[in-house]
């Protein structure tokens, strides 16, 4: 276990490699996270390092009260998160962990985000069914077939697959490849796509 | 400019010339043979002009012994070395797939006056 970043998700684009070849890579935005909290067994029961970012016009009175340790420009923080770690030796309230302290070109990381909400969704989109014929008499287009045998059971099988609602789901990519660090402009790249939109929040962790 | 344009921009080439479907280029590309690296170069016309920004990149047709080869290139790859426009077809399209069809003197462009 180790500790990661909280970011945004820019975008996709392509870039060049050192080899000359192409590829897609995600535009992740990770400004420097605040510690806000440490978690300690004796206290929590767990070891975590809590990180915040995204500093607002005005924060509720109970997130207030939880930032209240922490110096003054720490106290606006909107975002917050925990990273589970093995030991919080090494962090302390008010430290600010930056993108260069954490992650390098050619790290394996993995990447957590909420995927793209696409609705109530039928089946051949939620769980790639097949369809049924477009024409020649057929009325089976893209309906599900058949969800079980008749009176015995008498019922539909838990967890069978059908319609329903999907994404807007928590999801991770694991050991995606960072393709390049910018730790002046607070940008990490990393290969491929990633879950969400454009602007949702993202975090990084070590693979 | 928007953060994905910025960080591309390093990357986009600015020594190449202007070019245009119907031109004939010579497209110096590196090649990496076993351990050692040498240019190559590829002459032919082009046949179309595809993507924008980073992603820019054109198809080369020629004929060679007898058999027609196109290639691609990514335009700003820094494995291209250089590209040179040796004439200016004249094309009335930009899309020129109707020189896949054509042979010999057939699959010849005529060359554009300067100044259009």
């Amino acid at each position: 276990m180790s500790i990661g970043l909280i970011g945004r998700k820019l975008g996709v684009t392509q870039v060049f490699q050192g080899d000359g070849t192409m590829v897609a890579v995600s535009v992740l935005a990770i400004q420097p996270n605040v510690v806000t909290r440490l978690r300690t067994v004796e206290r929590d029961g767990y070891t975590a390092v809590q990180l915040g970012t995204d500093p607002a016009k005005r924060v509720t009175k109970p997130e207030a009260g939880q930032l209240k340790a922490l110096p003054k420009a720490a106290q606006s923080l909107a975002t917050l998160r925990e990273f589970r770690v093995d030991s919080v030796d090494g962090y302390e309230l008010g430290q600010t962990v930056a993108l260069a302290d954490v992650f390098a070109e050619g790290d394996l990381v993995d990447v957590t985000g909420v995927s793209k909400g696409k609705g109530f969704a039928g089946q051949i989109k939620r769980h790639n069914f097949r369809r049924g014929p477009k024409t020649h008499g057929s009325d089976h287009h893209r309906e599900p077939g058949s969800i079980g045998p008749g009176t015995t059971p008498g019922r539909v099988y838990k967890g069978l697959r059908m319609a329903g609602h999907m994404g807007d789901q928590q999801a991770t990519i694991k050991k995606v490849r960072v393709v390049r660090a910018d730790p002046d402009k607070n940008l990490l790249l990393v290969n491929g796509t990633l879950p969400g939109a454009r602007g949702s929040l993202i975090l990084v962790k070590k693979a | 400019m928007n953060v994905l344009d910025e960080i591309v921009s390093d990357q986009l080439r600015t020594d190449l010339p202007e070019i245009a479907s119907g031109d004939t280029v010579k497209v110096s590309a590196k090649v990496i043979e076993g351990n050692r690296e040498r240019i190559q170069v590829f002459e032919g016309i082009v046949m179309r002009l595809r993507g924008g920004g980073i992603t820019r990149s054109i198809t080369v047709r020629r004929i060679a012994s007898g058999v027609g080869v196109e290639r691609t290139f990514k335009i700003h790859s820094p494995r291209i070395e250089k590209i040179e426009v040796v004439r200016h077809g004249q094309v009335r399209r930009a899309q020129l797939y109707f020189l896949r069809d054509r042979v010999g003197k057939a699959a010849t462009l005529r060359e554009r006056r300067s100044g259009r």
